[in-house]
């Protein structure tokens, strides 16, 4: 837009700086309520502006539990999230990388069978076959452990397609090349498929990463054993504290503690992800 | 080095035959040229050479052994692809190296040849460079290098330079056959450009619907074309025909104007053959085929004239040297040497 409209330019300001309020004001909040003691959340009116207690409820946060979650500081919850959001991104987008690449480049019988197999898990998330995959991961013993939280969410369909969508770009004669090169399948896999798809790994992995660190209904149902719970179940545990009144300040800091990982991850990666959204250019 | 022996090779996709058993014998160190218009079975042919498509039957041979069931990475050959095939992601260095260094070579061993083949291509500068960041006559030269670095047997190009602007293809045209000619490899090169082919190629095959028509060297087939096709295909422009109908020595075009035809000449129906450079105009007026004069072109060094002879279904070309000026819809009056006329089955499209 290269027109100046002094008042268009007002408006939409002003709607983005509304936009922005309603986003932020939750967040401020609670990173005051993440400074102040338990007594203070107590009172009313709730502070607005930042009291003196951040580090010391930061060091608790890391040391010790809160609530009903009291056998596991927040930092290890912080941790279990970590390690299953990690296994899931990276379990997705290898098996997706894998299947795409049998799918595009390999005739095997039943291949378009498979195809459409794959197609359908789409139709059955986790909500659905919950009950089936609660058994399925029990019988296995995988239960209360990283496997157990990790695996059944791997399998994914949208991955394979986008991976597929993206194979399907690349020119044949770059597979004539190679193979005229020297290499073999899994060569090819590695040295040229993989590297070319490497904005759109980027960028599923900034969706599959959230994607797994935000997993409550899961976790919730296959660990009973509190030191793999995750920091997303942590929190609801947390407000459920048997006797006392919830520690506000506490389970505030929790919340944003869980918020700065996926952060992280979107900042650290933004130019490979907005490259692999929008780069067609092959 | 080695030659290359095609023989009888037909290939389907299905029940969809599109190549009909094609012979051909390469020998070593020589530049073939396979030409022909879009779709007849080219890039097929080479494909099948390489190692990229099947053979449905016959015998490729590469420097004397059957390459039939050979994996192209075995058969010693490189090949450098229309739009170039690079690998995006690579430096211009590895896009080179990359083969080698399937192959084991050593390190050393691996710079020095791309090194060597960069120098000869003037590459030097753009190494570090990514694919992208060069122009289309860089990287075209890049699949050449990469090509080169393998030090294999046998050439194949496809369409090398249908991508690059006129005045760069004329200049990379020459460029690969220095190459060539130093390197001394035996190339099959594949072009539906009859210009490239006629000026590259120490043979030519052209191919047809998925048949060799004729193999030859370029001047062997500007000359005697074996048929019709051939005729029309070398050459530029093209070969005009004219239905005529031959007796008493003389072709009979249209009923009114006639050419005379060699001793020999075959009789009665049959279409005609003369190519445009070979008209001229006839001094007395009268005794010359009449052209009505529809475009010229004058290109500087030759004029083109575009015309119709009345009741002739094809168009006529005829190429004057220098420029002499031709009002259009005027009618000129042209003659042909007998011996540069050429007959043809109206039917088969056979030289009669
Ligand atoms: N994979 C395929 N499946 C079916 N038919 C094919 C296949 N590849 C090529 N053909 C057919 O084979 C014929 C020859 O194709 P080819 O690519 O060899 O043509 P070409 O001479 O190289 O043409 P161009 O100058 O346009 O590149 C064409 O009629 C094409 O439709
Ligand atoms: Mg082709």
């Amino acid at each position: 837009m290269i027109e100046k409209r002094p008042l268009a330019n007002a408006i939409s300001h002003t709607v983005l700086i509304l936009g922005v309020l309603v986003v932020a004001f939750p967040i401020w909040v609670t990173f005051v309520a993440a400074s102040h003691d338990a007594v203070r959340m107590t009172q009313v009116p709730l502070p607005l502006l930042p009291g003196g207690h951040f580090w010391e409820n930061l060091k608790y946060a890391f040391s010790k539990g809160v609530g009903n979650a009291r056998e596991i500081s927040v930092g290890m919850m912080l941790l279990n999230s970590l390690i299953m959001a990690m296994m899931i991104a990276v379990g997705k987008i290898a098996i997706s990388l894998l299947s795409a690449f049998a799918i595009v480049y390999f005739r095997f019988p039943f291949r378009m069978g498979f195809f459409w197999m794959i197609f359908i898990t789409l139709m059955l998330p986790v909500e659905v076959r919950i009950i089936p995959t609660y058994k399925v991961v029990a019988d296995l013993g995988m239960l209360d452990n990283y496997w157990g939280l990790s695996i059944p969410l791997i399998a994914s369909a949208t991955a394979t397609f986008m991976f597929r969508q993206v194979f399907l770009t690349i020119p044949d004669e770059l597979l004539e090349a190679a193979r005229i090169d020297g290499a073999g399948p899994m060569r090819f896999f590695k040295d040229i498929l993989v590297p070319m798809s490497r904005t759109n790994i980027a960028a599923l992995f900034v969706i599959l990463f959230i994607y797994g660190w935000n997993q409550y209904l899961w976790p919730l149902l296959i660990t009973t054993d509190k030191s793999m719970y995750t920091i997303v179940m942590g929190i609801k545990n947390m407000l459920e504290a048997a006797e006392e009144a919830p520690e506000w300040h506490l389970i505030m800091m929790s919340a944003l503690l869980a918020m700065l990982p996926p952060i992280v991850v979107v900042v650290g990666m933004q130019k490979l992800f907005i490259r692999g959204l929008t780069e067609t250019e092959k | 080095m080695a030659e290359v022996s095609i023989r009888n090779v037909s290939k389907s996709y299905g029940d969809n035959e599109v190549l009909h058993g094609v012979s051909a014998e390469v020998k070593d160190g020589e530049f073939i040229v396979i030409v022909g218009p879009s779709g007849c079975g080219k890039s097929t042919l080479l494909r099948m050479v390489a190692g990229l498509e099947e053979i449905t039957s016959g015998k490729i041979s590469i420097g004397g052994r059957v390459v039939n069931n050979i994996e192209p990475k075995d058969r010693d050959i490189a090949m450098v692809f229309q739009n170039y095939a690079l690998y995006p992601h690579m430096s211009v260095f590895n896009n080179m190296a990359y083969g080698l260094k399937l192959k084991g070579l050593p390190r050393d061993e691996i710079r020095r040849r791309v090194e060597e083949a960069a120098k000869t291509l003037q590459l030097e500068d753009y190494l570090g460079r990514k694919p992208r960041q060069l122009s289309g006559g860089q990287r075209q030269r890049v699949a050449m290098g990469r090509a080169i670095v393998r030090n294999p047997a046998v050439f194949l190009f496809d369409e090398p330079l249908s991508n690059l602007d006129a005045k760069l293809r004329v200049q990379m045209r020459v460029e690969i056959r220095k190459l060539q000619h130093r390197l001394g490899v035996t190339s099959l090169y594949v072009t539906h450009d009859q210009v490239e082919a006629m000026t590259m190629g120490d043979r030519l095959i052209v191919l047809h619907d998925g048949h060799a028509e004729q193999i030859g060297a370029p001047m062997e087939l500007y000359e005697n074309p074996a048929t019709r096709f051939v005729a029309g295909f070398i050459g530029s422009p093209a070969m005009n025909f004219m239905e005529a109908e031959v007796s008493d020595q003389k072709a009979h075009i249209g009923g009114e104007a006639a050419l005379p035809c060699p001793p020999g000449a075959p009789g009665g129906k049959v279409v005609i053959g003369v190519r445009p450079e070979h008209f001229a105009l006839a001094e007395d007026g009268a005794a010359g085929l009449k052209i009505h004069v529809d475009v010229v072109e004058a290109l500087g060094p030759d004029t083109l004239v575009h015309g119709h002879i009345a009741g002739q279904s094809e168009d006529i070309v005829i190429k004057f040297h220098g420029s002499p000026r031709f009002a259009v819809d005027s009618i000129i009056a042209v003659k042909a040497p007998p011996e540069k006329i050429y007959f043809f089955d109206p039917g088969t499209g056979r030289r009669l």
